[in-house]
């Protein structure tokens, strides 16, 4: 701010606000010491005048001001004098100590800025591989992850009904160091198109052989039947052989990891109503709240993540 | 001193009263009504949508303000937080505030674009699913529940009339773009649209 003034508002409720702020507390000092001392003084023996108000034979003594109390309120109309001195309060005046809420807030991210900044760009120059392995950096990692990951992925990183579990070694999107910062970074959109028009039978058949991907059909012949529809329609990104493509997040069929199965549901209800209604996961792009030096560290966090014995994932 | 004439006329003493306690407001209060701040949309500040409005509705209804503030304070510990602090400009269209005093759940006022669609319809139904802390109420009701739209167009030609610049086709049109979306559908729109004017998330 180049002045003590600034231009919030017009000169006319600028003033409008100095006037009557002023206004009041020049009031309410000359209200103060206009009923400071009263003029009745005792009387030789001591006796002192009343205000003659009665109320059931109680009268009211007419004495000055107790002293705490008249200083107590000269303290405050002094306080409020050199506050509004040094603070914005009077309209356009910004005060002499040039504060502003704005600014506290900006040195207060200088300052933090300063203190951690090098921090994680010290982490940002490391690769994600050797950062994976660096006790320190994984707790730091651990706290990113669990402020802004774990909402959806869960604290242990085991995901959930349609949030993809980041501590196993199933990955939509690939689970090189590159593809977990490209994943971080930009978010990811699934597009998997529903199927209904197929026809309830139909997908009931391709359930079947998608089941029979990984060894879990219950009805071969159906499976069987099913092939031939999943060849035509869902080969283009899953492949024939249903091991899916990692560059349109495609997930392969043959393993065990299902991204999407309700709590009471089973296996192949829930892939059968995937057919039915497609899928479309969205994971929001994460760059522009984190950082690409958070992002970066984050995403070792997430690589190291699958790369140890399960049971201490936790 | 002319006490007595004050003491004993009561309505002479709440004139006088009403006339001193006026004073903070008249300070306080009236310029922001001509401060271009507070008074000035800020750029990019579009109207709600007829289905973020219904779920505006939702949101009222269902007293989501008494645990969700919408107001980030410019302390960084709020702002590493929730993101940039919220400013007078994006709530010009907003009848009535929705700032909330209490946060008993998280400040939302920046929840737009944070988490998916299937993340809020997923936490909504059911928080502990996705939550496992969570001290949040479920509402399963707004999965079934429909928008009929019949009053839609109603509440934007009053918010019209207030100054948010709706134009008469999009008030035309309006019941069209809510009748028979469920009521979660419109929810999630307004939570996503929550704070994602101002382009600088930090």
């Amino acid at each position: 701010m180049n002045s003590l003034w600034s231009n919030d508002l017009s000169g006319f409720w600028s003033a409008w606000i100095i006037v009557i702020t002023l206004g009041t507390i020049a009031l309410s000092a000359w209200l103060l010491f206009a009923n400071r001392k009263t003029d009745k003084q005792p009387d030789a023996e001591g006796h002192v005048a009343t205000t003659d108000h009665a109320a059931d034979g109680i009268e009211e003594y007419d004495n000055p001001l107790p002293r705490w109390w008249f200083k107590l309120y000269v303290g405050t109309v002094l306080f409020a004098l050199g506050y509004l001195a040094l603070y914005p309060g009077l309209g356009n005046f910004a005060g002499l100590l040039g504060w502003s809420q704005e600014a506290q807030w900006d040195s207060e991210m200088q300052q933090a800025e300063a203190r951690y900044a090098p921090i994680f760009a010290s982490y940002a120059e490391r690769p994600i591989a050797e950062l994976a392995n660096d006790a320190e950096a994984m707790q730091v990692g651990e706290r990113l992850f669990l402020n802004n990951c774990a909402i959806c992925h869960g604290s242990n990183a085991r995901g959930g009904n349609g949030f993809p579990d980041l501590s196993d070694d199933a990955w939509l999107y690939g689970g090189s160091p590159q593809d977990i910062v490209t994943s971080i970074t930009q978010g990811r959109s699934g597009a998997m198109p529903a199927w209904e028009h197929l026809g309830e039978e139909t997908l009931v058949d391709v359930t079947q052989h998608v089941l029979s991907l990984s060894g879990k059909a219950t009805d071969p012949a159906r499976a069987e039947k099913g092939r031939e529809v999943f060849t035509a329609m869902c080969a283009s990104c899953h492949q024939p052989d249903g091991t899916g493509n990692p560059m349109m997040g495609a997930p392969n069929l043959t393993d065990d990891a299902w991204l999407y199965q309700g709590a009471d549901q089973s296996l192949e209800a829930a892939v059968l109503e995937t057919l039915r209604n497609g899928r479309n996961g969205q994971m929001p792009a994460q760059v522009d709240y984190l950082g690409e030096d958070k992002v970066h560290l984050v995403a070792a966090y997430v690589y190291q993540l699958s790369r140890q014995a399960p049971e201490s994932v936790d | 001193m002319r006490h007595e004439i004050v003491e004993k006329n009561v309505g002479l003493l709440a004139v006088l009263i009403l006339v001193v306690i006026s004073f903070g407001g008249l300070a306080e209060i009236v310029p922001l009504f001509f401060q271009k701040q507070t008074t000035e949309p800020v750029e990019g500040l579009e109207p709600l949508s007829p289905l973020e409005l219904a779920g505006r509705d939702i949101y009222r209804r269902e007293g989501c303000v008494g645990c969700h503030s919408q107001m980030v304070r410019p302390f960084r510990a709020e702002t590493e937080r929730y993101g940039h602090y919220s400013v007078a400009g994006e709530s010009v269209y907003e009848y009535n505030f929705l700032w909330g005093s209490k946060r008993t759940g998280p400040d939302l006022a920046r929840v737009g674009g944070r988490y998916s669609d299937d993340w809020h319809r997923a936490h909504l139904y059911n928080p502990r699913d996705v939550v496992p802390g969570s001290v949040m109420p479920a509402y399963p009701w707004l999965f079934d529940n429909t928008l009929d739209g019949d009053h839609i167009g109603d509440k934007m030609r009053a918010l019209q009339s207030l100054g948010v610049p709706y134009d008469d086709e999009q008030i035309a049109s309006a019941r069209e773009a809510v009748e028979g979306k469920s009521e979660i559908t419109a929810l999630v729109a307004y939570l996503q649209q929550l704070g994602t004017v101002l382009e600088d998330k930090r």
